[in-house]
């Protein structure tokens, strides 16, 4: 057992949620993950060169075809250039200053059991504290009897700290492991998915994810079986100056089910931090994925300074027919966010849902939506985005729905809410829309409004202050999209939604 | 408790004097109705008192057990103890009725330094008051106020006032856009939280309401000042005579 005191907050699921809210606003100072773990790390010297891809495949001890695999990626990417077509405007990056490996000293021989972490690491966690149990977890304490449980993956910048409840998962014939792990343990799975849905060639940023990818999470769902639990994984960039380029891929086979959450935080650093990630979904005939996002990288201060650039690629192939899949995300973080977690649903009678809230505050961008590709006959799909604006902020949403000539009586419903906060922010709707059959039907609705006087004097008058009036009107705002995710992070989302808009008013 | 002396009132966005020195007193226990014709300013005395934005005070003040009412934020007097039921009540989109009331609650409490109420003991209270009111557990789930029925907001803000417990309740023409039976539910409600230390103000065009809600005293408002002050009897006086005969006299 680990050497590490947990005190868990306690939770008060169904009621007191916007008690937390209210009381997190109150508690909190900006950006509550801004602080850096000093722990001792190997760096791979910095820049990006063959080299290095060969370091990092070497590191993770991979077998030639994915080091052939990763070089053919850098070569590729050596000749492409970054795209510039988002509303997003920010500094040059110097792909050459940026360290593409970094891991924890103690982790350079991987650790057989959580005993051997560096206690450091795990204090890390604890720090995390949000109303997530997942550092309890990580240390390896058992939930209390009947609590719902979570297994939980954890990414620290380059590589995987432990995965918890393996041995529970595995009765059920669920893998849920590192994709380092899953390389070495299930090369077979992973060589025929890897690249099946984003291939190392798809865009600028996941064909560098491609190239130097360190570590993430691998989820397999054998046919039939319904995974007993939900999914973790934990992001954490704690060194400076480093990338993080986690690459996850979850395969759900036919007639499964998985519900798989996603969370990431930052510590406050000066400089920008680059991180690319690429998510790959596999969802076979009737299986179905539901994947929720909430991404808290730290944001930069209020001037602009510091924060994470983000650039991440997800999509899921419902591949065969009645797969499903469902995307949630919170994106309150990061300096920028370029992200458009995608659905192509080639399967017949498959569906796609996408379930958006973007928040930017104070110097944040994001450019962020969706892409429904519908090529299967009755293919569905449905899209709710939620924008919020405050501060300085520009927050676009850009969304592809693509109707395919064999894609007949398939539909397509796209509800687009932006929310202003003061009077220098920006909201931007860019839908692209394409319709190749006589069959299929889209709609499109959008909205874009201020958040509104009377509202906030209606609360203010009731006894709230102006910020708690604020974090309760946007979260009615978002209420649908909230709802759509699994009910701990739904509390940690109100939260943090409210912390995200901390001092856009008055 | 309330004091109002000599207020003026402009509203900032077109420059224009409403309120021309009020001045009214109410004691602890005591419900004053202010009637007056539209435009009088009736309105604009209750906003200024809960601290909405677009007025500017320019002269007079308003205190509440002494306190400085006018220079406290809203959520301030609120806590202090001052309620506003609306005219119009305000529509929040995606915020359930409890959960809006117990956020409500617990900050007005804080602000007071009062520890939070628990779940149990909400429920318990909100369940309690609601039903006085005739609201079910339908309309505490929906969102505040949305695709509620007239009668169903102004009940709604009876709701919120019996959650408060507020010392200085202002009713802001609650009565308009009611039936009478909504009106009679409503009043009763108003009715059951009169007490010794609970103070109304009742804004109203017809005397109708006052039927229900008796005043202890009655005062007409017109073009910004109070210009009459009576007993019950004065509302009846309006109630058949209309307000110009009480204009005139004035003029």
């Amino acid at each position: 057992m680990a050497n590490i005191e947990l005190d868990l907050p306690q939770l008060d699921v169904r009621d007191g949620v916007d008690r937390e809210t209210i009381e997190t606003v109150a508690a909190m100072g900006a950006y509550k993950y801004g602080w850096a773990t000093d722990i001792e790390m190997d760096y791979a010297p910095k820049g990006l060169s063959e080299d290095i891809v060969r370091l990092i495949s070497a590191k993770n001890g991979e077998p030639d075809w994915l080091l052939d695999w990763r070089l053919s990626a850098y070569r590729r990417w050596l000749g492409m250039e970054e795209p510039h077509w988002a509303m997003l405007t920010y500094p040059k990056i110097d792909y050459q200053d940026q360290y593409y490996y970094a891991t924890p000293r103690s982790m350079a021989v991987k650790p057989k059991s959580l005993d051997e972490v560096d206690p450091k690491l795990l204090a890390t966690y604890k720090k995390l504290g949000i109303p997530l149990k997942e550092q309890a977890l990580l240390a390896g304490v058992e939930a209390p009897e009947g609590e719902r449980r979570v297994a939980v993956d954890a990414v620290f910048d380059s590589v995987s700290v432990g995965t918890t409840f393996k041995a529970e998962l595995a009765k059920a014939g669920v893998i849920f492991c590192s994709i380092s792990e899953a390389v070495k343990e299930h090369p077979e799975l992973v060589r025929k998915y890897l690249g099946s849905v984003v291939p190392p060639t798809d865009n600028f940023f996941a064909t560098l994810n491609s190239a130097v990818f360190s570590d993430g999470s691998f989820v397999y769902i054998p046919p039939g079986t319904r995974c007993p639990m939900e999914l973790s994984t934990y992001f954490r960039i704690n060194a400076e100056n480093t990338g993080q380029f986690e690459r996850t891929l979850i395969i759900c086979d036919r007639g499964a089910y998985v519900s798989y959450l996603e969370g990431c935080t930052a510590p406050k650093r000066d400089t920008h931090q680059l991180h690319a990630a690429v998510v790959e979904l596999v969802i076979l005939e009737d299986a179905e994925v539901k994947y929720s996002t909430v991404q808290n990288w730290y944001p930069g201060d209020e001037e602009g300074r510091g924060g994470i650039y983000n650039f991440v690629t997800k999509r899921a192939d419902c591949r065969e027919a009645r797969a499903k899949v469902m995307w949630t995300q919170v994106e309150t973080g990061s300096a920028i966010t370029w992200k458009y977690p995608s659905c192509i649903l080639r399967g017949d009678d498959s569906q796609g849902e996408f379930y958006s809230i973007a928040i930017a505050n104070n110097a944040q961008q994001a450019d962020t939506g969706t892409k429904m590709i519908h090529l299967g006959k009755r293919t569905k799909s449905r899209i709710v985005s939620k924008g919020i604006s405050a501060g300085r902020a520009q927050n676009t949403y850009r969304g592809l729905v693509s109707m395919h000539p064999k894609a007949t009586d398939s539909r397509n419903y796209t509800q687009c809410d932006s929310l202003l906060i003061g009077d220098q922010c920006g909201a931007h709707t860019v839908p692209y829309i394409e319709v190749k059959n006589t069959s299929s039907r889209v709609e499109h609705e959008a909205t874009t409004s201020k958040v509104d006087e009377d509202q906030l004097f209606y609360c203010r008058s009731r006894g709230m202050s102006e910020e708690e009036a604020v974090a309760l009107v946007v979260n009615g705002f978002c209420r649908e999209v909230l709802q759509a995710l699994p009910m701990e992070f739904a509390m940690e989302a109100q939260s943090l939604v409210a912390i995200s808009l901390e001092g856009s008013v008055g | 408790m309330l004091e109002i002396k000599n207020l003026h009132v402009k509203l900032e966005e077109e420059d224009k004097q409403i309120l021309k020195g009020v001045t009214l007193s109410i004691g602890a226990g005591e419900v004053h109705a202010i009637m007056g014709p539209n435009g009088s300013g009736k309105s604009t005395l209750s906003y200024v008192l809960s601290g909405r934005d677009g007025y500017t005070v320019t002269d007079g003040s308003a205190t509440l057990d002494g306190a400085d009412l006018l220079v406290m934020e809203p959520e301030v007097r609120a806590a202090q103890g001052l309620f506003l039921a609306f005219q119009y009540p305000v529509e929040i989109p995606g915020v359930g009725n409890m959960t809006f009331l117990r956020t409500a609650l617990n900050a007005q409490r804080k602000t007071r330094g009062e520890p939070e109420i628990s779940a149990g003991d909400f429920l318990k209270l909100v369940r309690e008051k609601a039903k006085g009111l005739k609201i079910d557990a339908d309309m505490l789930k929906r969102p505040v106020n949305v695709g509620f029925s007239g009668g169903e907001k102004k009940r709604n803000e009876i709701l919120q006032m019996a959650m408060l417990e507020p010392k200085m309740c202002i009713l802001d023409e609650t009565d308009s856009g009611l039936d009478v039976d909504a009106m009679k539910l409503v009043s009763e409600g108003v009715n059951a939280l009169r007490s010794a230390g609970r103070s109304f103000l009742v804004i109203t065009h017809y005397q109708r309401l006052l039927d229900h809600i008796k005043p202890d005293v009655v005062h007409i408002m017109a073009a910004g000042r109070i210009i009459k002050t009576g007993g019950p009897e004065l509302a009846l006086e309006v109630e058949n005579n209309g307000y110009a005969d009480l204009l005139a006299e004035v003029l």
